[in-house]
């Protein structure tokens, strides 16, 4: 019969701004405002790390390795996956102004040697990042690794070595089989991420971090498309209040509606 | 009606009969609303500033609790100071009733009318008027609201000195009026203290200006005082200058599990104690507390199941200096076995989240059932044994008995549910839960006010002097009593109508 694999999930995590936080363009319109701005783990990057903790409580997974591409910050978001439960935290180094121009594809390329180096056979990340909305580096990273990917999983269920996944898709729900090592991509609703709390934020502080640099890894990761311009969406016109149904009709009337 | 003076332990005995609220409560012999006048106030506010149909003024008559509806007949929405004036002037001169509403989401019905008595909405009243950089002084109209204040002046580095759960629907008119508490009182204090000033309007149209923003003005009785925390019975205040804080960099909430009460009263201590002067909120909640949000919001615990939950946060201008401190704070309730379990964080939506599971308590009662709310000042050591107490005494009429509240302003929100009102119930709460609280020398209402569900409680926690002292204050600013009447002062003293 089939040996059960001894599971290593590698998990994305990306720092970016806080979901609650009102976000401003700059006014150069070469981005938005980061400067002293309340930042976070990506959303669904937590929703992954909490997949990859379950599965090790459910004894499936043997290792989780938190990875983090990006200037030394990073490194509080890698705090709070080992805070959540992973196991080890690996920071690839990239400096604030390269990072700016960091794309999925550079990412992907990183993460897939990160996977090689530590023996990875799942690969958890959240499906997109909340500030470019990209939703590319999980299938970028399935690719370059020739593995298969289960993407917008809102269930993972391993099952005789293979990964039973949920998908959800517009017209419903997917499920889907793919054989291991695979790469699944977390949409929202796959778990409800917990707290990390205290004491293993403690415990947390003496979790090893391994940092990398692109260049440790074999990796170029210059840019391949340049953003031109980030603009604000048009303002939202004034309603007008109307005083009877009549007016009601007329303004329809007016404007073609009817 | 007369009454003799007598002994404070006499005098609550007789009103404890009466603490049973707005029962036996008869209309005070006010004119009547009719056609004319609403064609006054229509030429003085325009069309849009008076409310007559029945669908638009349920709204206005009903309070947020559900528990009192009244009858106006009209509600009065001005734009200015001076339309206030002469609504009021007018009003005085007919001798009709007023009720001064802001946002409508007090807790002892002071906002809506008993009767008849006309609203005067300030909801139109919304405009910004000023606002310094460099003192932080903020003049805006009454009817602005809360949050809409704070979001401005996020946008300018500062920050609102008050934070209650009602934020996004209650106006800053009306938290003056009711000197509101909440959440921040712990660090930025009371009204009294950071209101700089206040326009109000009196009863009979004089319009008293002491908006001025200055810090420190020492040129007579400082009579803003006189309206806050007057809920809407000695003026109705217009326009309103606060002192706003600047907005802190780092704002870090931890919340914790405690196995007892006593250890609940040890978070606080050595939160004051290990934080200083970056503590800025210290609340604990209950189990059955958590049990409401988790039931009725779907609102999910952070931690696993504990008698009690303490909230601290800490807001300050250096956000590793102020991680450090909570970390270590942290570490020492939970190796001194203070703190069961907890979490902590400095992230926004975090932030929020953890903050929800306080702040939507007053929500999740209301989706419980008939809510019986109260509000006490009392010695922190006791704070939960009135809780306890409750618990037993009406035990099997009471579907839900639950405390929580501000832990370091020694202040209980008590709160009983069932389905539907029962006043057996009410017979074991009240006057119990006042004469207990007037025994530990608390406040019957330590930050909700009188508004017209406790005005006759007044004696458990004020002497008589003090009573006809604000009784003469009320009678010189509105000799006609047309100020939100049957309200906040108590029966034996509400004015007599002779015309």
């Amino acid at each position: 019969r089939i040996i059960a694999m001894a599971v290593r999930v590698l998990v994305g995590c990306k720092r970016v701004i806080d979901y609650a936080v009102k976000i401003r363009v700059k006014p150069d319109r070469t981005g938005v405002e980061t400067q002293n701005v309340k930042h976070s783990m990506n959303p669904f990057d937590e929703i992954a790390i909490e997949e990859a903790i379950r599965l090790k409580e459910k004894k499936v997974a043997e290792e989780i390795v938190a990875v983090s591409c990006g200037p030394e910050k990073c490194q509080e978001t890698l705090r709070t996956a080992l805070a959540m439960g992973a196991d080890r935290a690996v920071h690839v180094q990239v400096d604030q102004q390269q990072y700016e121009s960091l794309q999925p594809l550079a990412v992907a390329k990183l993460l897939s040697k990160v996977v090689e180096k530590e023996k990875i056979n799942l690969v958890v990340l959240g499906k997109q990042a909340i500030d470019d909305d990209c939703n590319q580096t999980g299938q970028m990273t399935a690719a370059l690794l020739g593995w298969p990917q289960a993407t917008f999983a809102s269930k993972i269920t391993l099952v005789d070595d293979k990964l039973e996944v949920v998908r959800e898709i517009d017209g419903g729900l997917e499920t889907i089989q793919v054989n291991m090592p695979a790469v699944v991509t977390a949409d929202l609703r796959l778990n409800e991420p917990r707290y990390a709390t205290l004491p293993n934020i403690m415990k947390a502080k003496k979790k090893p971090m391994e940092k990398l640099t692109p260049s440790d890894l074999g990796v170029d990761i210059t840019p391949h498309y340049d953003v031109i311009s980030v603009e604000d969406p048009p303002q939202r016109e004034a309603g007008t209040k109307v005083d009877s149904v009549d007016d009601l009709v007329a303004k329809l009337k007016d404007k073609g509606v009817l | 009606v007369m009454f003799v003076r007598s002994g404070f332990r006499a005098l609550s005995a007789r009103f404890a009969r009466l603490a049973s609220t707005t029962t036996g409560v008869s209309r005070l012999p006010f004119a009547v609303l009719q056609p004319k006048d609403v064609q006054v106030f229509s030429e003085i506010l325009g069309p849009r500033g008076v409310l007559t149909s029945l669908d638009d003024l349920d709204a206005y008559n009903v309070d947020w609790l559900r528990l009192y509806k009244g009858n106006s007949a009209a509600v009065l929405r001005p734009t200015t100071t001076e339309q206030v004036s002469r609504v009021l002037r007018y009003c005085n001169d007919r001798n009709l009733p007023v009720v001064p509403q802001g946002g409508n989401t007090g807790l002892v019905g002071g906002s809506v009318p008993v009767f008849d008595e006309i609203v005067l909405s300030t909801s139109l009243m919304n405009r910004l008027l000023s606002f310094d950089a460099s003192s932080g002084a903020l003049t805006c109209q009454a009817g602005c609201i809360l949050q809409n204040l704070d979001s401005y002046l996020e946008d300018r580095g500062h920050v609102m000195p008050l934070d209650l759960g009602a934020k996004g629907s209650c106006q800053i008119g009306g938290n003056v009026a009711t000197n509101a508490g909440g959440i921040r009182l712990l660090r930025y204090g009371s009204l009294h203290g950071s209101v700089l000033g206040v326009e109000a309007v009196l009863a009979d149209g004089t319009v008293i200006d002491s908006l001025s923003p200055l810090r420190k003005d020492n040129t007579g009785y400082d009579v803003k005082q006189l309206f806050i925390g007057s809920e809407g019975t000695l003026g109705v205040i217009t326009a309103v200058s606060i002192l706003t804080p600047p907005r802190p960099q780092s704002i870090n909430v931890s919340f914790m599990g405690c196995d007892s009460f006593d250890k609940v009263i040890s978070v606080y201590r050595e939160a004051r104690h290990a934080l200083g002067e970056i503590l800025s909120a210290c609340e604990f909640m209950d189990a059955e507390a958590m049990r409401l949000v988790s039931t009725h919001l779907s609102l999910h615990n952070p931690l696993s199941d504990f008698p009690f939950y303490a909230l601290v946060e800490t807001s300050g201008s250096n956000p590793d200096h102020d991680q450090q401190k909570m970390e270590l704070f942290l570490e020492h309730v939970l190796n001194s076995d203070i703190a069961g379990d907890g979490t902590v964080s400095g992230e926004l939506s975090k932030v929020q989240a953890l903050w929800c599971l306080r702040e939507r308590i007053t929500e999740a009662l209301r989706i419980d059932g008939t809510v019986y709310k109260y509000d006490v000042s009392i010695p922190v050591d006791k704070l939960y044994e009135l809780v306890e107490q409750m618990r037993v005494r009406t035990s099997g009429l009471a579907k839900s008995v639950t405390g929580y509240g501000h832990l370091g302003d020694g202040n209980l929100h008590l709160n009983l549910t069932s389905d539907g009102f029962d006043p057996g119930l009410k017979a074991l709460i009240e006057p119990f839960v006042y004469e207990w609280t007037a025994q530990q020398k608390g406040s019957i209402s330590a930050e909700h006010g009188l508004g017209q569900m406790k005005p006759d409680c007044i004696y458990y926690s004020k002497s008589v002097e003090t009573v006809q002292l604000m009784h003469n204050i009320k009678e010189l600013l509105d000799p006609n009593g047309i100020l939100n009447p049957y309200k906040t002062l108590p029966r034996d003293r509400w004015t007599d109508q002779t015309l």
